[in-house]
């Protein structure tokens, strides 16, 4: 089933080159290879910031009693595959096998505190911080390893958890040479990293070995997590926003429902458990269809709503002045564009699920929340409670693609606990719930303005960005946690999160002598917080639409046109790069191509994307037939998980792209299923290909979030180039289409 | 509350419940098996599939009452007893076809009945009998990859 691959791995890995996935892959086989040493070469850089309180080897990596490694992060599996990148590059640097490592991913009290799994930051800061601190232990187990066996450290074999000699066959494991203790030692520099070149395992594509667990339907999510005795609940969410409850009649809920156990009220909090897990829906249901709220009149009408956010937004604030603006758009043609964005869902496949044990001291907490540390805090202070009498185990739920309800449901079972002690208390919400109680991706408005000069480069830009807050994760900020808007005593938030996600990538990454961007922040009506990518679709979705605009004002080639304004190597290598993946395209009568580039965050990952998209003229119906990515992530840890991303966040992109977005109407959410909330399905999905650029002496950066960006844009450009028409505003639906 | 005897993955299961309760609530919570998920309840997502009598079908509103004697087999029941596994479920782990894989469950379930029903389909007819089952973290590609290697497979 498996094939080994047959290149040597000194052919395999080049300096710099473009890999494409070949599979299937490797299993433990590398171990047959000569145990030559490989090289080390000193890193005298800096450390991650997960390092700042987690600076010694034994915060990242123990021993086991049987001398295999167990490697800790504060990180959460989310479907990235992190848990096998950890892996690698802690076999890596301890020349182990792939599966004498186990990873033991975040739970409070046992693991680093890494804040949230977020921001494509888990390889730069989790995966670094593990490949420093297994650097480190293997230069102390040598060192004590030289003692024990009496022998200098170039006469030692390191190898597959192994130490001998060179010349006698007395060989120690880790355990043996450590006699039962722990490396306690501070990481510092100089760290002797493997050279990359003698790679085992970081840079290819290693199979992550959740996947055949998920086949074999073991228990691997939260969802299917049983302990004895545990019970079922759901929490009835209010009617809107606002609502107070006026009413509840429970009295018949026992005689219409068995199995009821508890109903807990605190304020308009109502949650119930029960016996079994269908009861707990019924329960819900009994209690809405016999409770009376107070309305929730306070959302605009949907049609207005980029009218609405700019009549609320604060006074604009500078990001950046570069030049002078206004001298580059004096006496001289500017041209202008505007582009808006609807709120979008995350749309996880499985809603919120926690799960919660009030010992009578401890309170246990099982969640798939993207920070357990800052969501521990979270709950502590909404039920004032000592933070180290939480516990806090972080459980994959299915992908989240950002801030979504995980911990909204961690809390909902925290209360009940609180209620119902000593039982396991398992929260499941319901599609509804998920689809209306959603923290959105911020609905946003993006202005441009540029000027050109005759050698047909850009002369000046100015770009305006409206949006909410991008980031309201629960932090010791208690109500940044949906329960404590309903308790009795309501807890008002204190801050709006992180608004600086919002202008994302607003400043082009194009050399251009003058410059201004302006963030006019608002505090929108609807329920935000962070989803992937932040502000930075938005933002690339005006510019790189904007940039095909002025690329036909002065007759140019949209590449040749980004290409005059790039400077930095990599983003040159990834434009050419996509050029000539897609230069063999025949296009039809209706088809074209768009092509969109971006940095992520201007200092991270590169990525262009291509799109080849077919338009119905006649009902302005889009079909998208193929897109491809070039992406520059730096070092890569795992080919395939990294591919994996890349290719799935150009097809979520896509969706957002062209079908999404959340309805409401003056009440609350109207799209609370997939039939008003529609995504893509089998039949709208394109043929992908991605293409990465290994940078093997660049710094390793995440990659789940670099491929959303360009996507919209690249459609939007491709819809342009097929029929001549475009669209401003998000999503490009048939209708607009055929209006434009 | 009545009995019911069901017929799961090639046994007799009796289950103590209301007669109304979605067959999925039957065999995640009395009946323990982790394969069919909970996605939305409302039959849009395919999370929750499982083969009833061969065919894919989604077991979230289809309520325990109304099963009788048909043979039912979730995730759990593809593999042989010996722990191989079933060559859609193979391929998909070969092409790697997931991400954070709580959709996985409904895939490899529809595909399984597409190939009890066409044991070569092209790649119009899996989009399809597909077309059912949503992935958010957008692995579609692969899933497709993976049928085609299991029609090779099988
Ligand atoms: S859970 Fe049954 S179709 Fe979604
Ligand atoms: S792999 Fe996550 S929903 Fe499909």
């Amino acid at each position: 089933m498996i094939d080994l691959p047959k290149t040597s791995r000194r052919k395999f890995l080049r300096n710099i080159g473009y890999l494409s996935v070949g599979f299937p892959l490797l299993n433990s086989c590398f171990g047959k290879q000569d145990p030559t040493v490989a090289a080390r070469m000193n890193y005298n850089g800096d450390f991650p910031g997960s390092m700042r309180n987690a600076s010694k080897v034994n915060a990242w990596l123990q021993v086991l009693e049987d001398g295999r490694v167990m490697v800790f992060s504060g990180k959460v599996e989310l479907g990235q595959g992190i848990r096998m990148a950890i892996c690698q590059v802690a076999a890596e640097e301890l020349d182990l096998e792939l599966d004498q490592v186990e990873v033991h991913l975040a739970e409070t009290g046992l693991t680093p505190d890494e804040g949230y799994t977020a921001g494509s930051g888990s390889i730069s800061n989790s995966a670094m911080s593990v490949r420093y601190a297994a650097a480190t232990a293997r230069q102390k187990l040598l060192e004590l390893a030289s003692i024990k066996l009496n022998a200098p450290v170039e006469n030692l074999i390191f190898y597959n958890g192994k130490v001998n000699t060179k010349t006698s066959n007395q060989s120690l494991n880790f355990a043996e040479i450590l006699d039962g203790a722990q490396i306690d030692m501070e990481v510092t520099v100089p760290v002797p990293l493997k050279v990359n070149t003698e790679y085992r395992y970081v840079g290819k594509p290693i199979p992550r070995t959740e996947i055949e667990k998920m086949v074999r339907a073991e228990a691997y999510y939260i969802q299917d997590m049983r302990f004895p005795g545990m019970v079922h609940a759901r929490v009835l969410r209010p009617k809107g926003y606002h609502s107070k409850l006026m009413k509840l009649d429970k009295s018949g809920l026992s005689a219409e429902v068995s199995g009821v156990i508890k109903t807990v009220i605190n304020g308009s909090f109502v949650g119930v458990i029960t016996e079994r897990e269908y009861q707990a829906v019924k329960a819900e249901s009994f209690l809405r269809n016999h409770s009376e709220w107070t309305e929730s009149f306070l959302f605009p009408d949907q049609k207005d709503i980029y009218t609405h956010i700019k009549s609320i937004a604060d006074h604009a604030q500078s990001i950046r002045n570069d030049g002078d603006v206004s001298e580059g758009f004096n006496s001289t043609e500017t041209f202008k564009s505007a582009f808006t964005k609807p709120y979008l869902k995350h749309g996880s496949m499985g809603p919120a699920c926690g799960i919660a044990m009030y010992d009578g001291e401890i309170l246990h907490i099982w969640s798939h929340s993207q920070g357990i540390y800052p969501m521990r805090s979270a709950i502590a202070s909404m039920l004032k409670m000592d933070e180290e009498k939480i516990h806090v185990i972080a459980v994959p739920g299915a992908g989240c693609f950002g801030h979504s309800t995980a911990d909204d449901a961690a809390a909902d079972a925290a209360i009940l606990a609180m209620n119902y002690p000593s039982k396991h208390i398992r929260v499941q919400w319901s599609r509804e719930d998920e689809h209306a109680w959603d923290p959105f991706g911020s609905a946003m408005i993006m202005e441009l303005e540029a000027s050109l000069s005759e050698d047909g480069k850009i002369k000046a830009w100015k770009s305006d960005v409206w949006t909410d807050s991008h980031s309201m994760r629960p932090n010791n900020d208690a109500a940044t946690l949906l329960d404590t808007r309903y308790l009795e005593n309501p807890i008002e938030l204190k801050a709006r999160g992180y608004l600086a996600g919002g202008h994302r990538n607003a400043d082009p990454y194009y050399s251009i002598p003058n410059m201004q961007v302006n963030v006019h922040y608002f505090d929108g009506p609807l329920r935000v917080s962070s989803l992937r990518s932040l502000g930075s679709y938005t933002t690339i979705f005006s510019i790189e639409s904007f940039m095909d605009v002025l690329a036909e004002k002065v007759g140019k080639d949209p590449l040749e046109f980004r290409l005059a304004h790039l400077e930095d190597e990599r983003a040159i290598a990834v434009v050419n790069k996509i050029r000539e993946m897609c230069s063999s395209e025949i296009l039809n009568d209706g088809e074209g191509i768009g092509f969109a580039f971006s940095r992520y965050k201007n200092t991270a990952a590169y990525s262009t994307v291509a799109a080849k998209v077919w338009v119905d003229k006649s009902t302005g119906i889009v079909q998208i037939k193929k897109m491809w990515a070039a992406v520059d992530v730096g070092e890569i840890i795992n080919l395939d998980g990294i591919t994996n991303q890349i290719e799935g966040g150009m097809i979520q992109a896509a969706s957002w792209t062209l079908k999404e977005q959340v309805t409401f109407d003056q009440n609350g959410i109207t799209s609370t299923d997939w039939a008003s909330y529609p995504i893509f399905r089998f039949s709208e999905i394109p043929e992908v290909e991605v293409a990465m650029i290994n940078r093997l002496d660049k710094p390793a950066e995440g990659g789940g979030e670099v491929s959303m960006p360009p996507t919209g844009a690249a459609i939007s450009n491709a819809v342009y180039n097929a029929c001549g028409k475009r669209v401003y505003d998000l999503p490009i639906t048939a209708e607009k289409i055929k209006s434009a | 509350m009545p009995k019911y005897t069901l017929h799961i993955n090639g046994s007799e299961k009796v289950v103590d419940a209301e007669p109304e309760t979605p067959l999925l609530y039957v065999l995640r919570d009395y009946l323990e098996l982790n394969g069919p998920k909970f996605g939305c309840g409302l039959s849009q997502c395919g999370s929750c599939m499982v083969l009833v009598d061969g065919n894919a079908v989604t077991s979230c509103v289809r309520s325990v009452d109304s099963i009788g004697a048909s043979r039912v087999i979730t995730l759990e029941g593809l593999s042989s007893e010996n722990g191989k596994l079933h060559p859609v479920q193979e391929a998909f782990v070969e092409e790697q076809a997931a991400q954070c894989g709580y959709c996985l469950n409904g895939m490899v379930m529809a595909s399984v009945g597409l190939l009890n029903k066409n044991p070569n389909p092209g790649e119009e007819e899996i989009k399809d009998a597909l077309q059912m089952n949503l992935c958010r973290c957008s692995t579609h590609t692969r899933i497709i990859k993976a049928i085609k290697r299991a029609v090779k497979n099988q």
